[in-house]
Formats: structure tokens, sequence, C-alpha cells
């Protein structure tokens, strides 16, 4: 063993004090003072192995949460699932109730119902009755100036306002020879069909035009297969009604995603495959400059298998101290990569602790064993000569 | 002397030098492709958004409202105002002509089908015209179009939703239609039938499935419809799919508001409320407006992406830097006998750390090198394989690139080289160091 610089106690010391000291097996003892005597090589080693770790836990992390974070950032585009009745019948009218029970709460469900009304020129116009809080959360591209919040006031679409309300005055529609007097709210513009709508709260649409809703637009949660398992349980329990998933939400989304996961495997694993790389080439140095103590245990008759023994006993130690700490950090760093990309936490998955555990041992003890096995050709009488 | 040290370095320990090139050369490859993919990122998913359809619609300035319910359009087909369809390639010669990935004209007509089909309560049907995948020119562009580039949710089979090659697309100059799948069903015709749609027989190529209200119509060339209709070269909407730069401030102001200066930079940007003024300008008497549904969503997603992989960049340029620097620590820790062995014989601190420097210049660009090349494999192999078209390393990344390989070398080199440079020869040459 080598000498400490700067230790001034006489051999006589040290030996009482190993003597009073509690006793401890001469193989953890070898394992601890190895750590001790050489702090800073074996913490250079020990970093190397949390870092390594770390990021490969923040990877695995954003790799299975950012899936879940886009999902919910695809729902911006708005209903994946459209319930439609039957030609010529409106849907039953626990039929939104239903829906909501199935999917659960957090699902958005709007309920429409459609008529053409006439204006006071006799123009044709469709007026659409709905559940406005519920349709602001599920479309929030519409732009719109003001929402209604009194009665009598409707929404009006861009283009439908230069036909019944140009200078924003209140207007008359007839539906069916009932006349209702509206004023307007707001305007409305998404650059599609809305804009030639207008839009009123459904309580005061049933009771003028005693249309009941005939569409429910669904905002379904989850992944590709989630949503169909939703949409074949709609079925069951809507048997008078069509339900179809919106093929251009449906399909636009689980392209960009996709490509995105693909994109993240492979720079993940990337980092991942580097981080083990940094690993190694620090274990292997820690392992190489110690090649005398392995020289001296060979040459005080420690069996081969003792040798293996201790160095992949003392790696196993580093990886599993450097992965409990690593995986730590790591969720940190992820939770912070949330916080600053999607504003929304990463919430921690403990499940990839095992597979980081796993991984970095294994790292430890392949950059442990291969400087061993080099080693075990050279005599020590060799090694300890220095050469 | 100073040369040949160096020289004599590399040839008797090549085994060392490898395993610390080799480091280098890895990690500097994962920092060229990540930062490759990082910054080509934006413009691959923008792509991959357009499968959400097109961003652009363009109407006619003076449009009669639209009085459409469940896909059924109530308007007389003829009334309001068309656009014209000769018009329509000059899209291609906008300032951002390069962006539009295609666009496709619609006409919805109101036809009577067969009135032995009792099938249907009304034997009212809207038949859209359009383009499928129309081979146009522009000046001396080529360029096809239509909605199997502007609308790819749109899928045609035989009816049993495999493609096959008896059903498909109709030719743009045919007299062909597809069906959607809900009307097939009712009228009970399959692809190869016949349909009899006002007066002119016509043969059903293939059935459509778009899950949207075209699943009750009848998609046809846009010259068959203009026929039907009586208006050779009407068009009644236009859809453009444009790739586009996610909106800012500047992006939503008023044009006519804006100073010269800023009305430039404005105009030159890809925002897509400049395209839409830009394709107002080129086509006369219409109105170009954002779908705002897919446009306004596709920055946020596209914004989300290109951060998560900045992060994920900087993650791996942090990894690579560690492991070159844990690398060459290491390399340089082996040879603490041969410091011990220089300074015995008289050589200065400075002379020391000059030659580990040079070497470590010299691994650095060797590494860095080898490590842009294979970086710009990388790179490539991972464009190909995920986005099916090329991801190209800039040239300027080059300098960059083996200015951060040389520092992070001699980053990781500095700390080793002192304590190599401070350790006493008695104890390195003893092998106790």
């Amino acid at each position: 063993m080598s000498t400490i610089p700067g230790t001034l106690q006489t051999p006589k010391q040290v030996a009482d004090r190993r003597v009073q000291s509690p006793h401890t097996s001469m193989f953890a003892r070898m394992l601890l003072r190895a750590a001790v005597l050489r702090r800073g090589r074996a913490a250079s080693a020990l970093l190397a192995m949390i870092v390594a770790a770390a990021v490969a836990t923040a990877m695995m992390n954003l790799y299975v949460d950012v899936q879940a974070k886009l999902r919910s950032e695809f729902r911006n585009y708005g209903a994946n699932v459209v319930i439609v009745a039957n030609e010529g019948q409106p849907l039953p009218s626990d039929a939104l109730a239903k829906v909501e029970s199935v999917l659960g709460a957090k699902t958005l469900a709007v309920p429409f119902s459609y008529a053409v009304a006439r204006t006071h020129d006799g123009q044709s116009v469709v007026v659409v009755g709905t559940d406005f809080t519920r349709a602001r959360q599920l479309n929030h591209w519409w732009k719109v100036s003001h929402w209604p919040d009194r009665t009598n006031e409707a929404l009006i679409g861009m283009r439908a306002a230069t036909a019944v309300s140009p200078k924003r005055q209140p207007f008359e529609l007839t539906f069916q020879g009932k006349a209702i007097q509206l004023a307007p709210a707001g305007m409305l513009q998404t650059g599609a069909g809305e804009d030639s709508r207008i839009y009123l709260d459904q309580s005061e649409f049933q009771s003028w035009t005693g249309v009941a809703p005939s569409t429910i637009e669904v905002a379904a949660n989850g992944t590709v297969a989630e949503v169909e398992a939703s949409i074949r349980q709609l079925a069951q329990l809507l048997p008078a009604a069509d339900i179809r998933p919106v093929r251009q939400i449906m399909e636009g989304e689980a392209n960009v995603l996709n490509k995105t996961r693909a994109t993240l495997y492979a720079s993940a694993t990337l980092v991942v495959l580097t981080s083990a790389l940094c690993v190694l080439a620090t274990l292997m140095g820690w392992v190489f400059d110690r090649r005398r103590d392995f020289a001296i245990m060979k040459a005080l008759g420690a069996s081969e298998r003792l040798i293996n023994g201790f160095f992949a006993a003392e790696a196993a130690a580093l990886g599993v101290v450097g992965a409990i700490l690593g995986f730590f950090i790591g969720i940190g760093v992820a939770a912070w990569i949330g916080r600053a990309n999607f504003h929304a936490p990463v919430v921690p998955r403990f499940s990839v602790f095992p597979y980081v555990l796993a991984g970095s041992v294994a790292v430890a003890l392949v950059s442990a064993i291969l400087p061993i096995g080099l080693l075990r050709r050279v005599q020590p009488a060799i090694i300890l000569r220095g050469e | 002397m100073f040369p040949r040290i160096v020289y004599e370095s590399f040839r008797r320990q090549a085994r060392r030098k490898l395993l610390a090139g080799i480091a280098i050369t890895l990690g500097v490859a994962v920092a060229t492709a990540m930062i490759a993919v990082a910054t080509d990122i934006g413009d691959k998913i923008n792509r991959e958004l357009r499968s959400y359809g097109a961003n652009l619609v363009v109407t006619p300035q003076e449009d009669t409202l639209d009085v459409e319910v469940g896909g059924v359009n109530l308007k007389p087909p003829s009334d309001g105002a068309f656009l014209n369809e000769a018009d329509l390639p000059k899209i291609r010669g906008t300032f951002w002509h390069h962006n539009i990935v295609g666009f496709s004209p619609m006409l919805p007509v109101i036809v009577k089908l067969d009135s032995r089909l009792s099938a249907l309560s009304s034997q009212n049907v809207t038949l859209v015209g359009t383009y499928f995948n129309k081979p146009l020119s522009f000046g001396k562009e080529e360029f096809t179009t239509g909605v199997r580039i502007t609308h790819p949710w749109w899928k045609v089979s035989c009816g049993d939703g495999k493609e096959a090659p008896n059903c498909g697309w109709p030719d743009d100059n045919s007299q062909s239609i597809v069906v959607g799948e809900r009307l097939a069903a009712k009228l009970a015709k399959k692809p190869g039938d016949t349909l009899e749609v006002s007066d002119r027989k016509l043969t059903i190529s293939g059935i459509l499935s778009t899950g949207g209200v075209e699943d009750d119509q009848i998609v046809a060339p846009l010259a068959l419809a203009q026929q039907i209709l009586g208006k050779p070269g009407a068009v009644r909407r236009v859809y453009v799919s444009a790739l586009t730069k996610p909106q800012d401030a500047l992006a939503v102001r008023d044009p006519k508001t804006m100073t010269p200066e800023v009305y430039d930079r404005w105009y030159c940007s890809p925002y897509v409320q400049s395209i839409a003024y830009q394709l107002q300008e080129v086509i006369p008497h219409s109105h170009a407006e954002q779908i705002r549904q897919v446009a306004q969503n596709e920055g946020t997603v596209l914004s989300r992406i290109k951060g998560l992989m900045l992060l994920v960049t900087l993650a791996a340029l942090f990894a690579s830097a560690l492991a070159v620097s844990a690398a060459m620590a290491t390399a340089i820790y082996e040879r603490r006998v041969e410091v011990g062995l220089m300074k015995a014989l008289g050589a200065g601190n400075l002379g020391i750390s000059a030659i580990f420097f040079a070497e470590a210049l010299l691994l650095a660009l060797v590494g860095g090198l080898a490590g842009f090349s294979t970086g710009a494999l990388l790179a490539r192999q991972i464009g190909w394989s995920i986005f099916n078209s090329q991801i190209s390393v800039e040239p300027v990344l080059f300098p960059i690139i083996m200015t951060i390989a040389v520092f992070v070398t001699f980053a990781g080199s500095a700390a080793a080289i002192r304590r190599a440079v401070k350790c006493d020869p008695v104890f390195a040459l003893r092998g106790e160091g």
C-alpha cells in the first residue's frame, strides 16, 4: 500500500488504532480504504457515474412523459371524436351525460344543434345552439372579440355579420314563422365554416326553434388505442348515433407524435451512450491506476476469483451509489425541462429506476472487468517494478 | 526536440492515443449530429404538421354566406362569386412560393342522382370538384398539386379499407369519381360501377374515406364539376398548405399601419398572415384567411418540439464534453512517470504543459475531423430513417465544432496536466504519485 504524505502516526499507533477499531472483514476494509485513500480519483469516478445516471434518468423520464405532454398540446386542435345523430332525429336527451360518464370528467364534450333561419331580407343563415363555456374550452383557436354573457346575445361569425348586422345593431331572425330578437355580443373568426354562422346559447336556441342537439364534439384524451376503445364504448351506449373519429386530427397527431418520439428516442440513445462512454473512460482509468494494488494482492497469493470479486464489488458499489444519486438529480433535471418547455412539471417516474440501476452497474462492471482482463496476463513482478 | 517528443509520444503510445482519439471522435460525432438534428427539426416537424391539412383558405371577396349543415350545402350552387381557375398557378409566383407545399381548389355542386336509387331520403347529393394530383406549370416551373398533398388523411380504397390496384384515385382529366364511404354504402355501389349523376354516366374508381363530411359526398375532377355546373373555370374556394413561422407580435400587426421598413420585414417573413396577404395580391378579387384551427396550433406544437430538442441537444453536448474530458484526464494521469523523468532531467513546468497541450491539440483536430464526418453521417441516417428526407450539416458548423472540440479537450486536459506537473518527480518515478 502506498504511504500517505503528511501522516504523522508511527506504525505502533496505527496498529493500536486498528486493534481498537470495530472489527470489519478484510474485504469490506479493502473496499472502504481504497475509496478513502484515493478520494480524488474515487470522487471523479463517482461523479462520472452520477452524471451518466442523471442524464439517463432525465432522458428516460422525458421520453415517457413528453408523449403525454405533447398529446395534451395536440388536444388544442379540438375535437377528435364526433357523435352525430342519425338523419332527421335528435340525440337522446341524456346523450351528453352518458358521454361524460364513459369518458370521465377530464374529457370535454360539447353539444351542437343546427337550424337554418332567415334574416329580415330573406337570406338563409345557419344558427347553432351550443354551450359557450364548453365550446370556449374545446376550441381554443376561435378568435372571439367578446363571449355572450346575457340572454338574447349571440356570437356572430365574421361573414355572417356582414349579412345580418353590419353595424353591430340588434337584428331579427325567423325560424318556421317564429321570430327572435338578438343582439350581437361579439365576433367570431376561425377561417372556416364557423365564420358564416350565428351561435346562440343552447337553452335559448331550443326554446326558440325546438331543435335538440344533433352533434356532440368530443376531445378524448389518450393514445390512439385508448380513443378507439372509448369510441367502441360510446357506440354501445348510443346505438342511435354515428360515432366517428376525426381522421384529420387523429392522423395528424399520430404522425407528428411518432416522428417526435423517434427523434427523441434517437437523441436519448446517443446521450445515454455518450454518458456510458464517459463512465467507461473514467472507471477504466481508475482501475488501471491501481494495477499495483492488483499486483500486490496477486503476489500475496490472492486467488483470481477473490481479485475479480474485489474489483467487481467495488465497481458495483460505485454503480449503485452513482445510480441512486444520479436518479434523483435526473428527476430534478427532467422536472426543470418540463417546466421550462411545457410549463408543467414532468411527473417523476420511479419505474425507470431499475433500468438506471441495472445500466449503471452493468457499465461499471464492464469498465472494471476490461482492464482486469488485460492486467491478468501481466506478471505481478513487472507491474511492481513499475513498467 | 519539442516536435520530436510529441511525434514519438504518438508513435510509441499509439494504443493510449487511439483510446483518447476514439473518445473525442465519438463525443464530437454525437455533438455534431445533435446540433444538425436540432437546427433542422423545426423545418422537418413543420412539414409533418402539414398532415393536419391546409392552413389557409382563399375565397372570393364578395362571397355570399355558406349555408352548410352536416356537409350538405343548402346554398344555391350558382349563387355567389367564384375564383378563376386560370389564376391558381400564380400561387407559385408569390414571394414565399417555396413554402407552399400544395393547394387544392374546391367547387361544390349539388347534383341529382338517378331517381331509381330510392335508398336516399332525397336525391340531392353534393359533388365536389377538385384536383387530385394535377400537373400544372407556372412560368418554367412544373409542379403537381391537389388533395393528395393537402389532405393526406383522405384514403381511397375498394370499400374494405385496403388499397388495391383496381381501385384508386381517378385521373384529373377523366370522367371518373370517388364516392364517400357512407354514401357508397347507402347506394350499395362499389368501384367499377357506373353512377348516373345529372344525366351523366360516371365510373366509380374508388371509395373515399375521410372521417369528415366528404364521406357523404362525391368527389370528382374539377373540370367535371365545372361542366355539371355549366361554369367553366369556376372555383369556389382554394385550400393552401404552407410552411409557416410561429406567429409573434410582428405577425399580427396590420400591414397598413406599418412603416416601410417594418412592412418589408413582415412581408419577407413566412408568417401565415403575410402569406395570406401575398395570396390576395396574386389572385384577383380574392380574400385569403388562415384556417385558425390548423394555423394557430401548429406554432405552439412546433415551438414545444423545438424547445425540447434544444434542451436534449444541450444534454448531449454536456455528456460528450464530459466524456472527452474524462478520456483526456485518464490518458494524462497514466503518464506521471514520464512527467517525473522530464522534470528530473530539468524540464520546466511550462515546457511539459506545452508538450501535453500540443498533443491534446493534435488529438482534438484529428478526432474533431473524424467526429465531424461521423456526426454528419449519423445526422443523415437519422434524417432518412425518421423523416425520409435529408438532414444536411451546414458547412458553417465545421469551424464551430472544431473550436468546441479543441476547447473541450483543453478544458478536460487542463486539470490533469496541472496535477501531473505539480507532482513530485521522486514520488512519480517511484510509482507512488
